[in-house]
Order: C-alpha cells, then structure tokens, then sequence
C-alpha cells in the first residue's frame, strides 16, 4: 500500500508535481500515466525518499521510506534508465545491495534466474543491451521478495518477448497480493497490463480509476459519414433527431448511431455516400485529449493570471467545470 | 535472440529460493498484501560495511589505483635506494628512510583519485539512487563508505611504505659516518655508535604515519567528492590542494609575503608528508610530522561532517 498526500514538488517557480494525492492498492497492477515531463519519474523519486518534497508525503505501508528498516523488503523499484555501475558484475551488483538489506546470498542466484540473466552473471552491465538492463534492474527490484513492487517504464528497450515476460510478471506478482505499481507513458501498453489507473498532466491528477471504467467512458463509437453534400445530408439527419458533426478533413462524425440508420436516412433523401464507417477511438486517443486538456488549461489560467484551479483531488478533477470538455469529460462522474 | 539470456525460456516470476519450499498457495487476507517466506533481518550499519565492502572490492578501479600506488611507492622507493647505494659507501645526508618519500608523493595521487571515485562513480553512473533505495539512511552509507575506503587505503598504503623502509633500511642501513661528515641537523639523533640508523620513531612515522596521513588525505577526498558529486571536479580539487600550495609559495617574492609563504609551505600536504619522513620543505628541520597529521585530521574531519550534511539534505 502507497500512499500519497498532497505530494507537491517545486523546482523554484516551476510545479513538477503538484499536490498529488492518490493512494496504491494491493492486489492489482495500477497503471501510472502520463505524457514525458508530466512528473510521473519525478513523484516515484519522491515515493523512493530520494527527493524530498516540497510540501505533503508520502507513507509506505503507514511508514516514511526512510524509517523502513528492511527498505527492499518493503518495496522494491526498477528506476529509470540503468541506476547501476557499468563495471561491476551483475552478480556482485546485487550481492551488495542484499548484503546492505541483510538478504541471503542464495536470494541473488534465485534473481538472477528468474529474471534469466543467470548465464551472465559474472558480466559486466557495461556491455548489456537496453533489455538485460532492465532485466537487471527487475532482478534488483524484485531482490527483497518485496511487498510493493514499483516499474518506472519496464518494457523500455524490451523485445517482444521480453515485453510479454515483463506483462505476465506483474500481473503475477499483484495476483499474489502485492502492490504493483507501473509508470509508461504508453496508454496501449497500460490497457493490456493495468487493472487501475492513475493519470497525471503537468504534475496534476488527471484520473484515477479502475481500468475498466476508464475504457467505458472513453472508447467512443461513432460512424464516419463523407459525401459531396454534407449540408444536405446533415440537415436531413437532424430532421430525424441524430446530430452530425463536420469533422476537419470534410467527413461527418456521429455519435451512438448505427451505420445502417445513417445509411437508410441517406436513401431516403437520396443522398450520394461515399463512405460509411462505424470508428474506434482509441485508448491512446483519450488519454492524449485528457492530458492535452490539462497543458491548454495550464496556459490558459497563466494568461489569466488566476490561481490554479480546484485541488485534484480524488474526487475533483482540475477544470471539471470547463463548459468545452467533449468526451472523456464522463470518467469521474460514474465513480 | 543471439544473446544468451534470451535463449532461455521466460523463467517463474514466483520466487522460489533454492533449498526452500515452494509458495503457499496464496490466500489473499482481507485488505492485507503479500509477506515474504524470506527471513527478515533489520538492517543495521554491519551490514552497510558489508555491501560497502562488496563495491570496492568488485570494480577495476580500486585494484587498478591501489595497484599502481603500490607499484610506485615501491618500485620508486627502490630506485631511490639503488641509486644512493651506487654512490658508493660515504655518507648520505639524509634520514635513513627519507627514500620512500618520493614514490609517496605521486603513490597519493592514486589514493586521492580511489578516494573520489568511491563515491563520485555512484552519481556518474545512477548507483547512487539503487543504493539510497536500499538504505535510505544516507548517513549510515555515507559512513560505511569512508570506514571502508579508509581501512583499505590505510592498509595498502601503509603495507607499501614498510616494504620500502625494509628496502631503504637494509640496502643504505649500517653506513660509518665518519667526524669529517657534514652531518645535518636532522639526522644528529639517529647516528649510534658511528652508524647512521633509523630511530623507532622514524620508522613509526615512515610506515604508520605516511599510511595515515594519505589514508585521510583519501578520505578528504572522498569527503571532497561526495560534496561536489563529480569525479573530474572533486580529482581536481584536490590535485590543486595538494600541488598548489608550494607552487603558489614559490611566487610569494619579498619581506611582506614572508609570512603567507611560510603558511603555505607549512601547511601544504606534502609538507606533511615530508616532515614525517625527516625532510621538511620548511626550514624547522627537526619539526614532528604528527601536529601536522592532527591538523588534516581535523580538517578531514570538518570535511566529512559537512558531506553527512549535505548528502541527507540534497535530492539524488
């Protein structure tokens, strides 16, 4: 269990993070999201007790991270990039960091196979690819046999393969009761590992929520209409109470429609088609509009002058009163 | 999939040491989380000296910087005694064991490098953050490190000056001075019954005092490194506090700089060095090199403090 309150984090004038307060279940994988530079590195720093936050806290398992006695027993992490020297074996790396925890020796060899890094652990990180680094760091993090485990971005540099052992691996180790919690900045790669998510824009809570809830209010469904007489055919469907949107590149967009009632309607005026397709939008589309939305409104209260907006809280997402919000503007209301 | 790790097949993430019973299956209590069938000890400083003592002991750079300042204070302290032995069988006025400062003299350079990089090479590389991770009391890693590095550069450097006194002692040892000799100041306490022989006292200070003034002249730099958190940075700073010094002095012309002159020859840390080998570079011939030794002591001391301040403070 992780939990954070009003975890905020300046580097003078600029907010990295910004009054964060969410907390991390056992027993599922949660996802934290976020675009580059959103705060996702810098607020796992603070969880880690390398950065000290400017003002709220952090409580592992109820504790601050340095009053943990048996820290890797706690929560083990993989951090971002290779936090490891170059010139020193994998198999000595992790002997020092379970001799500092007062783990057995036998403990590292365990890692170092399940993790299958066993054939080269008298290697040097040095000459390891991007992928047995992570794997490396995996091994470290899961050193502890820890309660919490915590991936900043682990299928960074993985091959196929890899990914899938890295997606098994976590869901695995929250199936066991633990706490696993996974940074990317990939929304495809969180929707098929993530039970819960946590997003973040410009250091704010953008959405926390279960994945499946996430999926409900943001998969929208509409059909792709395009014909040489869109004034015609948009008037005709309003006529029948459907309402048509002008897309930029000239097609038409409707909501919660199927596509033989926009074809029917179509006949009827006899109105030429020249396309007619139910779309998808995808995970990845939504999270981009939600996170977007959060970089407009910062600029926009900026210009205004106007102090930041709600505390996002868990309940109160920043800008929620924004009147232009289209879809993705439901995630919270159904909670 | 030409790397070997690939080729084998995605192993059971469900950690099962060896010698241990599989998991139980897992029963999720109510609102609790996963517990470890691994024993769980506190952790405490023993076991920080023990992952310190893995660091050092497993990368290039200690074998190679001790190794080389072995080589050096040995190899250089036997030239010096090979050299004043060809001079024939007069007297040399020089302490008996005065050889050995030569090869000491750059041999610290090594030591002040390991030094720095014992902890600089943790920020250069990220280490620093897995280790923080895994003790997050800094000032426990912080003192782990400089006992650690001390211990092993104390022994090494003072293992390598006592070899070279044993050379200086046995090849230049037992030479006749004979009433003619312009015999200095320095070395009127160490000739018995016309022999010129080394006091206890200078082989105490030509082995154990020149293996503690580098060995905490190594911890200053660690000190120096762990504040300044960058191995060119921190290995510079400390070239220029020990090279400067009588360099700077050498451009102190005239009567009114007399005085900062002196200081800087004085206190320079290779004065100290000298002094403890019976050759100061200033002109109190017969001064003890230990209030010296005190002094960077305290110095080091200061220094280490200040770096256990820093260190809990700043962000990694």
């Amino acid at each position: 269990m992780i939990e954070l309150e009003g975890l905020t984090k300046r580097y003078g004038e600029k907010t990295a993070v910004d009054r964060l307060t969410f907390s991390v279940r056992p027993g599922v994988v949660t996802g934290f999201l976020g675009p580059n530079g959103a705060g996702k590195s810098t607020t796992m720093r603070m969880m880690l007790g390398l950065d000290s936050p400017t003002s709220g806290h952090v409580r592992i398992d109820g504790k601050r991270y340095d009053q943990l006695q048996e820290p890797l027993n706690h929560i083990g992490a993989l951090l971002e990039a290779k936090s490891v020297h170059g010139g020193r074996t994998a198999y000595n790396h992790l002997l020092c960091l379970a001799q500092s925890n007062g783990i057995p020796d036998r403990r590292v060899d365990a890692v170092l196979d399940m993790v299958g890094l066993a054939s080269v652990a008298k290697k040097r990180p040095k000459g390891f690819s991007l992928g047995m680094g992570q794997r490396l760091g995996i091994a470290a993090a899961l050193l502890g046999d820890p309660r919490i485990v915590m991936f900043d971005e682990p299928v960074n540099g993985l091959d196929p393969e890899g990914i899938h052992w890295v997606r098994n691996l976590m869901q695995q180790l929250a199936a066991e009761g633990r706490t696993v919690f996974v940074s990317s900045h990939l929304m495809s790669e969180m929707s098929v590992t993530a039970e819960h998510l946590v997003v973040i824009g410009q250091g704010r809570l953008m959405a926390d929520t279960s994945m499946a809830d996430f999926i409900a209010e943001n998969s929208r469904t509409y059909v792709r209409v395009r014909t040489p007489e869109p004034e015609r055919l948009r008037d005709a469907l309003h006529a029948t109470g459907v309402n048509a949107v002008a897309a930029d590149d000239g097609s038409l967009e409707v909501d919660g429609q199927p596509a033989a009632r926009i074809g029917d309607v179509a006949a009827q005026h006899r109105v030429v088609l020249h396309e007619l397709s139910p779309q998808n939008a995808s995970l990845e589309e939504a999270f981009m509009r939600l996170t977007a939305e959060s970089v407009e409104y910062h600029a926009h209260t900026a210009a205004q002058g106007q102090p930041p907006g709600p505390a996002p809280g868990q309940s109160q997402p920043p800008g929620g009163d924004r009147p232009t919000q289209q879809w993705g503007t439901g995630w919270k209301e159904g909670r | 999939m030409s790397t070997p790790y690939a080729q084998q097949p995605p192993p059971s993430p469900v950690p099962t040491p060896p010698g241990h019973a599989p998991h139980p299956p897992y029963t999720a209590p109510p609102g609790g989380g996963y517990s470890s069938p691994i024993p769980v000890t506190r952790a405490h400083l023993g076991h920080a000296l023990a992952s310190e003592w893995t660091k050092i002991r497993s990368v290039r750079s200690t074998v190679w910087t001790l190794g080389i300042m072995f080589m050096l204070v040995v190899g250089i302290g036997l030239l010096t005694a090979v050299g004043l032995d060809s001079e024939g069988d007069g007297y040399i006025d020089m302490p008996l064991l005065a050889g050995g400062l030569f090869g000491l003299m750059l041999g610290q350079i090594c030591v002040i490098t390991l030094g720095v990089l014992v902890i600089t090479s943790e920020y250069g590389t990220g280490m620093i953050r897995t280790t923080l991770t895994a003790c997050p009391r800094r000032g426990r890693v912080l003192a782990a490190k400089a006992l650690v590095f001390f211990l092993l550069a104390f022994v090494t450097t003072t293992l390598a000056c006592t070899l070279t006194a044993m050379i200086q002692s046995s090849m230049l040892g037992g030479r006749t001075v004979s009433p003619e000799d312009p015999v200095g100041e320095a070395v009127r306490d160490s000739i018995r019954n016309g022999e010129l022989i080394a006091t206890s006292d200078e082989w105490l200070d030509a082995t154990v005092g020149a293996g503690l003034y580098v060995a905490l002249l190594g911890l200053l730099s660690l000190a120096v490194g762990a504040m300044l958190r960058h191995s060119a940075g921190a290995i510079t700073t400390m070239m220029g506090a020990v090279l400067l010094p009588p360099i700077l002095s050498a451009f102190m012309i005239g009567e009114s700089l007399e005085g900062v002159r002196d200081a800087l020859l004085d206190y320079s840390p290779l004065n100290g060095l000298a002094t403890l080998y019976g050759v100061p570079m200033s002109d109190e011939v017969n001064a003890s090199g230990w209030p010296l030794l005190g002094v960077l002591a305290v110095i080091t001391a200061v220094a280490v403090g200040a770096a256990a301040a820093l260190i809990n403070t700043r962000d990694v």
